[in-house]
């Protein structure tokens, strides 16, 4: 029976000799007489080839096998490494190819070459290659369940680090970066494909499990002061402030300088104190937030007929740069140059360091994030035999419902590259044996399960527990409570609605909203609740005989009504700001809101 | 002793006062019985609630932070004649609302003692297929309009007829009594349905043609399903489609146990006690299937806040919202425009006098610490001098 073709999905024939077409493909796409792009797929049920060139599919490249033996040879290794071909070499010569999903179908692929058969017709190039980037430079990952791989690549993103080397003359926006970072002792191959020691993001340190105090409860962490004094998990926050003198309509020019006292919204004589003559900062100057860091001034903005004759028109506005709420730092690169227009442009970057706090957010790489829950003295942590202090405690109870096997076997691992003095190979299904591992642990003088006596810091007591101690690579994730913190009793508050502001950066209110405001209603307390809904409360006059508000004048001491006039009677009532707007948008919907007054008693 | 307990009347609910005196020891002394009485009403005076307690809301949140925790999936019977069941929040929300159509309407039909004992199984089987809805649908074969003359035929399934125990005859009687203005031939094999007067056109054979295959032959109309099951020591029939009023007048229903979980229909067969009793019933059930644990008074106070007008009202803004008297109550929830231009056009009042306004206004709210208030009016002073 005739086979149906179809070239990306358009029927374009029908063949005799099904199996004899696609091998003819795939030896021309192997030869080059045919582009690489073409997949074929014999669908043997609908009795139909798909040929496949378009674009948008999922393909990956694998090793062809012939007769059960690999085209990729030693020599071919050899060749690569001497960089004498590349890795488009071996596409081109039919030795690697790629398959997209409806191709894998008619495949048989193995996925080590101790494993091949004569049926086998693709190698896995290494199964590595079924992880992403991050999700490979998590060590023992196979030993993981699979959504802590996915948590530990998601967390190593968030990781500080070292990001580029010229980090001192660029002006990138929020940048963290790491002090003293260091290169994992237990990695993998693609720490070292990626360059990994030229952009680390972590340290290596001393990391304990067991419970301290409770205070490293619902995965929280401890810290050793010592530690943190002696530069882990430090990192410096850059942030630059960027104003540039634009020019207006009419030849008018925006000026970097110490804005004059008769500018048009002055701050205070305080504020510029930090600005040298060219209106600028200078280095190394402390800086907190609202201090100005950019002086600049502006023409007015609109220049309108009236004011041109007045003298208020030449007052220019004030439109220097400061530092936002929450911010300091000091100043640390000042950088004066022109934009694409030629207008002048200054930068200046402010600089933070960020010594670990209880609060921010550390984790390993096995998706075991946690946040600071307590710093404790050197002298208080509990010590080894040795005397090795752990830089990090860790929860127990964090391991048995998470299943981070991989996380106990690093522990081993680092503790067996330290003592060693070695970089241990944790690569994804392709890793030092955890017994081998266990074995020079025991000839290197430690108990092969990785646990040790430790004692008390405080009383010098031995614990009872052996505990399980050893190195890892712990990276500082981004989130810093710094940045995160807040708090407020009064503040800035909305014009519309005269209510608190929401959010951090404009210092706003935490809202207690809807649900919060039923469990007051829940207790029955009525007078607390009015209270903590007082943030918009005013006192309006009401005309008794329109029920709408009057207006009271406060410098004549007369109270009158827009509109029965002066003879009626005003009284005063306590409302929330938001009510009276709701009054104003009846009335502008044409609805009449009539308030009747009574007496309170 | 009966004296005694006549002297707690109207300080002790009647309820409580019979469970007393039924559940009283033989030749108690009076003093003892005294002491009964006492300890029960301490017991009683203390389980009210005081006043200005917040009930309602505090039902709201009893209610709703466990329905936060329920499951949307519909729940399959296991079993050969699969039964939908809605429960979970969907049914929660079917409920409240006050749907009258059902996801899923069922009953439960209970059994007189000769029929529930499940001895004459055959019997049983055949109640339930006498249950059970048939339409001319199921029986026929085929519908044809005939062009030339507008006569509609339709010809019969005789397997399936055989199968359900009908006669054409008999499906003859059933489409005369339900559908006017027809002469019926009976052809055995098919029936043939002609307009009586003045012929049909095209249009109205058409219509005629997808009404007749909604004729009930047999059954009960709306009993889609039938499925006797082993409850403990006898044998109930449940019912996929629900119609309460007509198998209630079956011989065999035991019409005391038999219920429906449509409320609409509870509440006009049986009133509107039955109702509120129902809703009661059918939230505890889908509350308890999912293994959660709230107070029924919860319960019965929504319930009866739906009955309270003689009619289930949902609690929706067509239903016990729109009850409200407060029109910034009304308005905040849901479509407030609708509501302050309605009152706009009447000139409603509003008097402040519940929770929501008095919160918006910013004022006590009733409640609690916000309910005591002076009970007399303080004169103006005169004037001194």
């Amino acid at each position: 029976m005739a086979v149906e073709v179809y070239l990306n999905s358009k029927l374009v024939g029908t063949i005799d000799n099904p199996i004899e077409f696609v091998q003819r493909i795939k030896e021309e796409r192997r030869k080059g007489s045919v582009t690489n792009n073409l997949n074929v797929y014999y669908k043997e049920r609908a009795n139909e080839i798909q040929l496949e060139s378009s674009k948008g599919r999922a393909r990956r490249p694998l090793i062809i096998v012939k007769d059960g033996i690999p085209l990729l040879t030693e020599k071919h290794i050899k060749q690569l490494e001497k960089n004498e071909i590349s890795w488009s070499d071996l596409v081109k010569q039919g030795i690697i190819e790629y398959l997209d999903a409806a191709e894998e179908e008619n495949s048989l692929i193995a996925f080590f070459e101790s494993e091949l058969t004569p049926e086998h017709t693709h190698l896995e190039i290494t199964p590595l290659a079924m992880l992403g980037y991050c999700t490979s430079l998590v060590p023992y990952g196979n030993f993981n369940q699979s959504t802590r791989l996915n948590a530990g690549s998601k967390n190593q993103k968030q990781a500080l680090g070292f990001y580029a080397s010229n980090f001192s003359v660029r002006m990138d926006m929020d940048v963290n970066l790491l002090h003293y970072p260091q290169m994992p002792i237990v990695n993998t191959i693609m720490h070292d494909i990626s360059d990994y020691n030229k952009h680390p993001a972590g340290q290596n340190i001393i990391v304990a499990i067991m419970s301290y105090k409770g205070y490293n409860m619902e995965d929280a962490i401890i810290l050793n002061k010592g530690s943190i004094e002696r530069g882990f998990g430090r990192s410096t926050y850059y942030r630059p402030s960027i104003a540039e003198e634009l020019r207006y309509a009419g030849g008018l020019i925006d000026q970097v300088c110490i804005p004059d006292k008769d500018v048009k919204g002055y701050k205070t004589e305080k504020d510029y104190r930090f600005l040298e003559d060219d209106g600028i900062i200078y280095p190394e100057a402390k800086v907190r937030e609202g201090d100005v860091v950019i002086g600049k001034t502006s023409p007015p903005r609109f220049l309108s007929s009236m004011e041109e004759y007045s003298l208020a028109s030449s007052t220019r506005r004030e439109s220097s740069i400061n530092l936002k709420h929450g911010e300091e730092g000091i100043i640390d690169f000042v950088l004066v140059t022109e934009n694409e227009e030629g207008n002048k442009l200054i930068q200046v970057r402010v600089r933070d360091e960020r010594v670990p706090e209880i609060g921010d957010k550390f984790t390993s790489r096995h998706g075991q994030k946690g946040i600071v829950g307590l710093i404790v003295p050197q002298s208080d942590m509990p010590f080894s035999a040795h005397g090795i202090v752990p830089d990090l405690i860790f929860s127990p109870h964090g391991i048995p419902s998470r299943m981070t096997i991989a996380h106990l076997i690093e522990m081993v691992a680092g503790k067996v590259g330290a003592l060693a003095g070695r970089y241990i190979n944790g690569t994804t299904f392709d890793a030092e044996p955890e017994e081998r591992l266990r074995k020079e642990l025991l000839s290197l003088g430690f108990r092969e399960s990785g646990m040790e006596t430790l004692y008390n810091g405080q009383t010098g007591e031995q614990y009872n527990a052996k505990i399980y101690i050893g190195n890892m690579y712990y990276l500082k994730l981004k989130h810093m409570v710094a940045n995160k913190l807040h708090s407020r009793a009064r503040g800035p508050i909305q014009l519309l609605t005269r209510q608190p502001t929401e959010g951090r950066a404009k210092e706003g209110g935490l809202r207690l909203g809807e649900m919060e405001k039923d469990t007051f209603v829940a207790h029955g307390a009525s007078l607390l609740l009015k209270e903590r809904f007082d943030s918009d409360k005013t006192v309006v006059p009401v005309c008794e005989s329109c029920g709408i508000i009057a207006i009271k004048d406060n410098y004549k001491n007369k109270s009158y009504c827009t509109v029965c006039g002066e003879n009626v009677e005003v009284n005063e009532i306590e409302i929330s700001y938001a009510f009276k707007l709701m009054l104003d948008e009846f009335k502008s919907l044409g609805v009449y809101p009539k308030l009747q007054l009574e007496s309170k008693y | 002793m009966s004296d005694l307990i006549s002297e707690y009347e109207g300080k002790l609910p009647g309820i409580m006062l019979t469970e007393i005196r039924e559940n009283l020891p033989k030749g108690a002394s009076d003093s003892k019985i005294r002491k009964i009485l006492e300890s029960a009403y301490n017991e009683y005076k203390h389980a009210r609630v005081s006043p200005g307690e917040s009930v309602g809301l505090v039902s709201a949140e009893s209610i709703g932070e466990p329905g936060t925790q329920m499951t949307l999936n519909t729940f399959h019977f296991a079993g050969v004649a699969e039964m939908n069941v809605t429960l979970g929040l969907p049914r929660i929300i079917e409920i409240l609302d006050g749907r009258k159509e059902l996801e899923n309407p069922m009953m439960e039909i209970y059994l007189k003692k000769p029929y529930a004992a499940g001895k004459r199984v055959e019997e049983l089987r055949q109640l339930a297929l006498q249950i059970k809805e048939t339409t001319l649908k199921d029986i026929a074969a085929e519908f044809v309009i005939s062009i030339a003359d507008f006569t509609i035929e339709v010809r019969l399934n005789k397997e399936k007829m055989k199968e359900i125990e009908v006669t054409s005859g008999k499906v003859v009687d059933a489409i005369s009594k339900q559908l006017k203005g027809y002469n019926l031939r009976d052809n055995k094999d098919s029936i043939i349905l002609k307009a009586r007067g003045k012929e049909d056109s095209f249009n109205e054979s058409y219509k005629t043609k997808e009404k007749i295959k909604g004729i009930t032959i047999k059954g009960i109309k709306g009993i889609k399903q039938v499925l006797p099951v082993k409850r403990e020591e006898e044998f109930v029939i449940i019912t996929a489609g629900s119609n309460l009023s007509e198998v209630l007048q079956l011989e065999e229903v035991d019409s005391y146990r038999t219920t429906t979980n449509n409320i609409f229909e509870i509440e006009q067969v049986l009133g509107i006690e039955a109702a509120r009793q129902s809703i009661v019933n059918e939230i505890f059930k889908v509350i308890e299937s999912q293994g959660l644990n709230v107070d029924v008074r919860h319960i019965m106070l929504v319930a009866d806040t739906m009955c309270v007008g003689g009619t289930v009202k949902g609690i929706t803004r067509y239903g016990v919202v729109s009850e409200k008297s407060s029109v910034l109550a009304r308005a905040s929830f849901e479509t407030p425009i609708k509501h302050i231009i309605n009152a706009a056009l009447v000139g409603e009042v509003d008097n402040l006098d519940s929770v929501v306004e008095n919160v918006m206004i910013n004022q006590p709210i009733p409640i609690g610490t916000g309910l005591p208030s002076l009970g007399v009016k303080p004169q103006k002073q005169a004037k001194e001098k």
